[in-house]
C-alpha cells in the first residue's frame, strides 16, 4: 500500500479548462503521492489529456489550483513545469525528427562547454549511458529520430523525461505505439520509476493498459471526474462502468455490467 | 598509431556484413556507399561540389576560347557571388524555421540607400570628406537598420503571429517605396574612398601573398578541427573516423584551398594599372577580394552558429516540429525574431559590399535579388518542410547558380534564356533532392 499520510506530491483542485463554450474539464481534483502510480482513464473526448496538459504548463487553466508538495504553484509555461520536476511524455512524443536522439533529449536544455557551445560529445555520452539503463538495444545515437521505429522513440521520449530528475512524470498514452515487448518494457520502467520514489500519472483511454501498473484509478467522462479508486478494490469491469456509464462501483448494477459484456 | 588500428578493426565487421556476396557492380556501388558512410562523408555535400565541377568543366569545354576556367573568369564569378551567398546564409535558417523573408532585395535598397547618404551627405559635414572612419560608420548604420527592420517584422511575425510570406511581402513593397523616397529617385554616387573597397574592385582586394597566407591558415584550420573533433570523441571512447578518411578528407580539402587560391592569384593586375601604381611590366596579384573573404567569413561565423550554438539548434527543433521545441521550453517566438534579425544584419552588410562594388546607390538596387538569394538556399538543399539546410550548401546554391549565369553570359546566350535555364535548374535540383529523400526514408 501507499502511505497517504503525508503531503501529496501534486493536487490539481477543482480544474476548469474552457475552449470557446466548450467545457473540456469541469472542476476535477486529483491528487498523486510519492511512489504511487495513477493511472487516469477515459473514453475519447473525457478531458484526461487536457487536464494533464494544466500541469504540464502545455495549456494553462482557466480556474482552478495547483500545488506542488503542499505549495500552491502557477505554470503558465512547459518551462515552469519542468523547473518543478514535472516532466512529460506527450502521447505524440513531441521529438523534433530531424535532429539525433541526444539532441532530442537535451532539447531547451542543453548542455555547453565553458564557452557556451553545445558539447555534442557530452550529450552523446549522457544520452548513451542513459540508454543503456533504459534500453540496452537502443544504438542509433547520430541519425535524426525521424528514421528510428516507435519503440525507440519512445525510448527517446522516455529518456528526455527521466534524465533531468523529475519527482512527477506524466505519460500520455506511453503504449499506444508499441508492440508487446516494447510495452513490457515500458512497464517494467513505471515500476522502476515509481521504487525510486517519482510520481506517475499514467494515461489512457483502455484500462487494461493501466489496470497492472497502477495503484490509484482515476476516471473521467465528458469532462468530469466519475471517481478515484483504488485499484485492489476494484475489477476492470467497475472501472469499465465508470468509463461508459459514469456510475460507480457502489451505484452500479449487475445487468449494467452484464450490458457492458 | 594505435588508434587506427583500433578504427579499422572496428569497421572491419560492419563492411563484411555489410556487403554480403553480391557482385558486379551493385556491390561494387554499394561497398563505395559504405565507405563514405564510414568516412561520414554528406552525401548532398558530395553531390553538390561534383555538380559544380561539372558544371564549370563543360562551360570550359563550350564557351568560345574556352575562357571559363580562367583566373579571371573565377575571380570574378566569386565576385558576383558573394553578396547572394551572405544573404543565403542567413535565408537557410529563416526558411529553416519554416519562414519565407520576401524583402531581403527591398531591404538592401533603403538599407544601401541610408548608408549612401550618410557617407555622401552627412558625414562630409561633419567629419569631412574621405574621413578614414567613414566607412566604418557608414557600414555600422547599415548593420544596424537592416538588424532593426528584420526583428521588426520578425516581432510582427513571431508575436503577431501574421505570417511571414505576407509580413516580407509587405515589406518587399514598402523598402523598396522608402528607398525611392529616401533621394526622390535619385541615384547617389561616389561612394567613400576606403569604403568602395568593400566591393573589391582593383583595390578592394587582400593581394596575393595575403591570399597565400589565408590559405595556409585555413589549412591549419581545417587539421585542427578534425584533431579537435577526433580527440573530442575519443575521450569519451566513441567510434572515430577511420583514419584514411580523416587523412584523405584533410588532402583534399587543403588541396582545394590552396588550389583555388592559386588559381586565383594568376588574375593579375591589368598593365595600365600597374603601370599607374609604379610596378611597370610586372605581374601583380589581386588575390583574393573583400567582398569573398566576407562571404567566406559569414559562411563560416553561421555555420558556427547552426551548429555549435544551441540558438542554431533551437532554430533546427523548430523547423522540425514547432509544438514540441515550444514544449521542450525553447522560446520559440524569441527565436524566430533572431532569426530575422539576423536575416536583416546580413542584408545590411550584403547592401554595403553592393553599393561599394556599384559605386552608387539606386533605388532599384537589388532588385529580384529575394529569388536568388532564396533559390541559393533552396539549390543549396534548404527544404521549405522546414527543419533541414546547411550554410555550405547555401553558398555552394549561390556559386552554382552564379555559374550557371556566368557561363551562359560568356557564351552570349541572351538574358531570357539564362533565366529558362536557371528555373530549370532550381526545379530539377529540388526534384532531385526530394526523389533522393523520398528513397532514403524508405
Amino acid at each position: 500500500m501507499i502511505d497517504r499520510s503525508g503531503t501529496p506530491l501534486v493536487e490539481l483542485r477543482d480544474i476548469r479548462v474552457a475552449f470557446g463554450g466548450v467545457h473540456a474539464v469541469r472542476d476535477v481534483t486529483v491528487d498523486l503521492y510519492p511512489g504511487e502510480v495513477v493511472g487516469l482513464v477515459g473514453g475519447n473526448g473525457a478531458g484526461k489529456t487536457t487536464l494533464i496538459r494544466t500541469l504540464s504548463g502545455a495549456h494553462p487553466a482557466d480556474s482552478g489550483q495547483i500545488l506542488i508538495g503542499g505549495e500552491p504553484v502557477t505554470i503558465s509555461h512547459p518551462r515552469d513545469a519542468k523547473a518543478l520536476g514535472v516532466e512529460t511524455i506527450y502521447q505524440n512524443l513531441a521529438l523534433a525528427d530531424n535532429i539525433d536522439a541526444p539532441g532530442n533529449v537535451f532539447l531547451g536544455r542543453e548542455l555547453t562547454t565553458r564557452f557556451g557551445n553545445l558539447d555534442d560529445s557530452a550529450m552523446e555520452d549522457a544520452t548513451r549511458k542513459l540508454m543503456g539503463r533504459l534500453n540496452p538495444k537502443f544504438q542509433n545515437f547520430v541519425v535524426p529520430v525521424a528514421s528510428l521505429s516507435g519503440g525507440q522513440r519512445q525510448s527517446v521520449a522516455i529518456a528526455r523525461a527521466v534524465h533531468f530528475n523529475a519527482r512527477i512524470l506524466i505519460m500520455d498514452e506511453p503504449t499506444a505505439a508499441l508492440g508487446p515487448a516494447e510495452t513490457k518494457q515500458v512497464g517494467d520502467l513505471i515500476k522502476q520509476l515509481r521504487e525510486e520514489g517519482l510520481g506517475i500519472f499514467l494515461i489512457s483511454h483502455d484500462i487494461h493498459d493501466v489496470y497492472d501498473l497502477s495503484d490509484r484509478i482515476t476516471v473521467m467522462l465528458q469532462g468530469k471526474l466519475v471517481g478515484t479508486v483504488e485499484k485492489t478494490e476494484v475489477t476492470t469491469d467497475e472501472v469499465l462502468a465508470m468509463i461508459i456509464l459514469g456510475k460507480r462501483p457502489g451505484e452500479v448494477t449487475q445487468k449494467d455490467l452484464a450490458d457492458l459484456h | 598509431m594505435a588508434e587506427t588500428k583500433v578504427s579499422a578493426a572496428e569497421r572491419e565487421p560492419e563492411a563484411q556484413s555489410a556487403s554480403p556476396e553480391g557482385q558486379g557492380k551493385r556491390s561494387l556501388l554499394r561497398s563505395l556507399g559504405d565507405r563514405m558512410r564510414s568516412a561520414e562523408i554528406d552525401y548532398r555535400l558530395a553531390g553538390m561540389l561534383l555538380a559544380l565541377a561539372i558544371i564549370w568543366i563543360v562551360f570550359h569545354i563550350i564557351t568560345p576560347g574556352h575562357t571559363f576556367l580562367t583566373p579571371r573568369n573565377i575571380w570574378n564569378l566569386s565576385v558576383q557571388t558573394a553578396v547572394v551567398a551572405i544573404m543565403a546564409t542567413g535565408m537557410v535558417l529563416v526558411i529553416v524555421t519554416r519562414n519565407i523573408d520576401l524583402s531581403v532585395g527591398a531591404v538592401m535598397a533603403a538599407v544601401g540607400m541610408a548608408m549612401a547618404i550618410v557617407q555622401h551627405d552627412w558625414l562630409p559635414k561633419w567629419i569631412g570628406f574621405d574621413h578614414p572612419l567613414t566607412w566604418v560608420i557608414a557600414i555600422a548604420v547599415g548593420l544596424v537598420l537592416g538588424a532593426a527592420i528584420g526583428a521588426f517584422q520578425g516581432t510582427i511575425i513571431a508575436y503577431v503571429g501574421v505570417p511571414s510570406f505576407i509580413v516580407t511581402l509587405g515589406g518587399f513593397l514598402v523598402w523598396r517605396g522608402v528607398a525611392w523616397w529616401m533621394a526622390s529617385g535619385q541615384t547617389i554616387a561616389p561612394m567613400d574612398t576606403l569604403f568602395r573597397n568593400l566591393g573589391g574592385g582593383s583595390t578592394g582586394t587582400v593581394g596575393g601573398t595575403w591570399s597565400w597566407i589565408l590559405a595556409i591558415a585555413a589549412c591549419v584550420g581545417i587539421v585542427l578541427l578534425q584533431f579537435t573533433k577526433r580527440r573530442q570523441r575519443r575521450r569519451y571512447g566513441f567510434r572515430q573516423r577511420p583514419m584514411w578518411a580523416e587523412l584523405t578528407i584533410a588532402v583534399i580539402a587543403c588541396g582545394a584551398v590552396l588550389l583555388l587560391v592559386g588559381f586565383l592569384n594568376r588574375y593579375y593586375l591589368p598593365p595600365a594599372l600597374a603601370t599607374q601604381t609604379g610596378h611597370e611590366g610586372e605581374n601583380i596579384s589581386l588575390g583574393l577580394a573583400y567582398p569573398v573573404l566576407i562571404a567566406i567569413g559569414v559562411g563560416i561565423v553561421m555555420t558556427f552558429i547552426a551548429t555549435r550554438r544551441r540558438f542554431g539548434r533551437s532554430v533546427y527543433a523548430i523547423g522540425g516540429n514547432p509544438e514540441a521545441a515550444e514544449l521542450a521550453g525553447i522560446k520559440t517566438r524569441r527565436t524566430i525574431v533572431k532569426t530575422f534579425t539576423l536575416m536583416g544584419l546580413l542584408v545590411g552588410l550584403a547592401a554595403a559590399v553592393q553599393i561599394a562594388r556599384l559605386n552608387a546607390a539606386v533605388s532599384s538596387l537589388g532588385t529580384g535579388m529575394e529569388l536568388n538569394v532564396i533559390a541559393a538556399a533552396v539549390i543549396g538543399g534548404t527544404s521549405f518542410a522546414g527543419g533541414v539546410g546547411t550554410i555550405v550548401g547555401a553558398l555552394l546554391g549561390a556559386l552554382i547558380m552564379q555559374s550557371l549565369v556566368s557561363g551562359m553570359v560568356l557564351m552570349g546566350i541572351e538574358a531570357p534564356l539564362q533565366d529558362i535555364v536557371v528555373g530549370i535548374v532550381l526545379v530539377l535540383a529540388v526534384t532531385l533532392d526530394t526523389i533522393v529523400r523520398r528513397r532514403a526514408a524508405k
